[in-house]
């Protein structure tokens, strides 16, 4: 047995583990009901049989059919830019604008080819005053701007 | 004449002050991601969406409405002077407005694209009005099983347009409509696939998924390039095409306005398609075909007159049906739902003010874009200088903000950031996003069209067969699929998206 098309094999593979999964998922724990009256389990399962069944058909013909390989992955910008949209929404309440965006900016700048210091930190401010102004002030949306620790000295 | 009082009315709502306030703002912010590559109209409405909760309905419609339409003018400027599209549905722009530039004469192609849009805008505009009305007093008499496959041909048409491997366009429809049912089940009250997160139990966010599976992954992929961009900008100096160069395109331009409205229509339909399909027509109808490829003007005025044609024609049925035909409707669907209106053909009777309002203001709009585009294209041409680097920050910035404020939990973000590895991924393995989000937005409602059909027809499956309207629906899904799975067919078409 041999890879032929490593694209379409794996593309097989996810989705027969998504179809398979959440039709398994779906038989154990929801009501299956009837054609009449279907259950919640009934959509979902119909979906992920198909799912699971067309991802089949993928996956085997991949051993027959010659296809393209998957481009080279590039866990830099990839890690680094999800770990900065994840970084900001769990540290905004505690750092305040001011901090996560210093983090979301400087991480995913990171994340690109060229990282220059001076340039990602005027970048940053600017941002930030931009974010105070229309989303806090103009939007009036509930971020706090400072740090929780250092709130009572910082007033903007 | 009713169309008339009906304009009027939607003139009246679109030229108060706010209303072209927000779709100045809107066809400016089109024109911007159009003209810079790597930003594309999905993602940007997605980012918006949240920030329009606070707006009225018909302003914050009015403005998502010109971004779309607007990204197809500023999109053919990045193509014509980069040789990169701004925007997806100006690829076949580059072919003959780069070489056009590159002969000098990047002003007249510019001068052309923009002309060429706006008559295809006016049109449009008009198409929609006429055909629009008959086409919701249709749909109103639409049962569940009509809906039922109505949508089915709607995905099935998706499938069939998307690029690449039709297998794999239908696994990702089916995984979107699957991922379109987490969240409690409004039957039963069960709830679904939520792993014992509290944060789904309302179901995943639409706008987080498209944040993710575009925003995220079109950054990333952006990042993987390297590359130096040439622009001509010392090169526009005189804009107004020639006689000859009208002589040359007014027939062009015609004809890529019909088949974009046409195109547009159809599920699946949209800008992009539109662009393709006038170019390949123009080629095998044009008397210079033997220029094309080589700067024919007529090579940049047709796809230009199609995809703006499209764009607007692909409202027709979102309003009337309150079906998505592609990913930048099914946006607009987010946007209705956010606002507490449920899209379908009741929208035309029971908020007029917003049909004819965004109706009239794609007219509107249109105009402002020329006035955006012919006079100020300098300062688009600056834009393209600035160094992606500097972009792709904001853009994550603006992103973060907007899917943080959808419930004030960080817990979206870590979703976003997902779903960002899940479209990365798919890129990797050629699976397109774009069906995905449609079936996503459809999951629900195909459900509950579903079981309410086979609920009336005591678990009848035949029922679907057994209406006229409904059975034609499906029997042009069987055919559609079935001619793309012949391999003849499936031959011509993966030639005409290698083109």
């Amino acid at each position: 047995m041999q890879i032929k098309s490593p694209k379409d094999f794996w593309a097989g593979a996810m989705f027969i583990a998504f179809g398979a999964g959440m039709a398994a998922i779906a038989i154990k724990d929801y009501q299956m009901g009837n054609a009449v009256r279907m259950g919640p389990a009934y959509f979902p399962t119909v979906l992920g049989g198909l799912l699971a069944i067309l991802g089949l058909v993928l996956l085997l013909r991949a051993l027959a059919l010659k296809g393209e390989k998957i481009g080279q992955f590039h866990f830099r910008p990839l890690l680094l830019i999800l770990a900065a949209c994840v970084a900001f929404g769990y540290l905004l309440k505690p750092l305040g604008l001011l901090g996560a965006l210093l983090l979301l900016v400087f991480i995913s700048a990171y994340g690109g080819h060229e990282f220059k210091w001076k340039e990602v930190l005027i970048l940053y401010a600017g941002l930030f005053v931009f974010s105070v102004l229309v989303f806090v002030k103009g939007l009036t949306l509930p971020f706090p701007i400072c740090p929780e620790a250092i709130e009572d000295y910082c007033r903007f | 004449m009713e169309i008339f009082a009906n304009l009027a009315l939607g003139f009246g709502v679109a030229l108060s002050p706010f209303n072209l306030l927000m779709c100045l703002i809107g066809v400016v912010l089109g024109t911007l991601i159009g003209v810079l590559p790597g930003v594309g109209p999905v993602a940007t409405i997605a980012m918006l969406l949240p920030i329009t909760f606070n707006l009225d309905p018909v302003a914050a419609l009015i403005m998502l409405a010109g971004i779309y339409y607007g990204a197809q003018y500023g999109g053919s400027t990045t193509a014509i002077l980069v040789n990169l599209p701004g925007e997806s549905s100006s690829v076949v722009t580059c072919l003959d407005g780069y070489q056009m530039a590159r002969q000098g004469r990047a002003g007249p192609a510019l001068a052309t694209a923009a002309l060429g849009s706006f008559f295809a805008g006016c049109v449009a505009t008009l198409v929609v009005a006429m055909f629009a009305p008959p086409l919701a007093e249709v749909a109103l008499k639409f049962g569940p099983s009509e809906y039922f496959s109505l949508m089915v041909l709607g995905l099935v048409a998706a499938v069939v347009l998307a690029h690449g491997s039709l297998i794999k366009a239908i696994c990702m429809v089916l995984l979107g409509l699957m991922l379109g049912l987490v969240g409690t089940d409004v039957n039963s009250g069960v709830l679904r696939f939520a792993f014992g997160v509290p944060e789904i139990a309302d179901g995943i966010g639409f706008v987080t998924v498209a944040m993710g599976m575009f925003g995220l992954a079109e950054i990333i992929g952006n990042l993987e390039q390297k590359g130096a961009r040439e622009v001509f900008t010392s090169k526009v100096t005189h804009l107004w095409p020639t006689r000859e160069d009208f002589k040359r395109i007014w027939k062009p331009i015609l004809r890529g306005t019909f088949l974009g409205s046409a195109l547009g229509i159809l599920p699946g339909g949209g800008a992009l398609l539109s662009s393709f399909g006038a170019y390949t027509l123009e080629k095998q109808v044009s008397k210079y075909s033997h220029e094309f490829g080589k700067g024919a003007i007529e090579g940049v005025a047709a796809p230009e007159s199609a995809n703006n044609a499209g764009a607007q024609t692909s409202f027709i049925p979102l309003l009337t049906l309150g079906i998505p035909s592609n990913a930048v409707m099914a946006l607009m669907i987010g946007a209705m739902m956010i606002q507490g209106i449920a899209p379908g053909p009741q929208v035309m009777t029971e908020r007029p003010q917003l049909f004819w309002g965004m109706i009239v203001s794609m007219w509107i709009g249109n105009l402002m874009l020329v006035v955006l585009n012919l006079p100020l294209i300098g300062i688009w041409i600056k834009l393209l200088t600035v160094p992606y680097r500097w972009l792709y920050p904001s853009i994550l910035v603006f992103m973060c903000i907007g899917v943080f404020s959808l419930s004030n939990n960080p817990f979206d973000t870590l979703l976003m950031a997902m779903f960002g590895l899940l479209g990365y991924v798919c890129v990797k393995l050629e699976c397109e996003p774009a069906p995905m989000i449609l079936g996503f937005i459809l999951g629900p409602l195909m459900e509950e069209n579903l079981r309410r059909a086979m609920l009336l027809s005591r678990g009848d499956a035949l029922v679907f067969f057994q209406k006229p309207i409904s059975a034609s629906f499906l029997v042009v899904s069987i055919i559609l699929l079935a001619i793309i799975a012949l391999p003849n067919i499936r031959k011509k078409r993966e030639e005409a998206f290698q083109e």
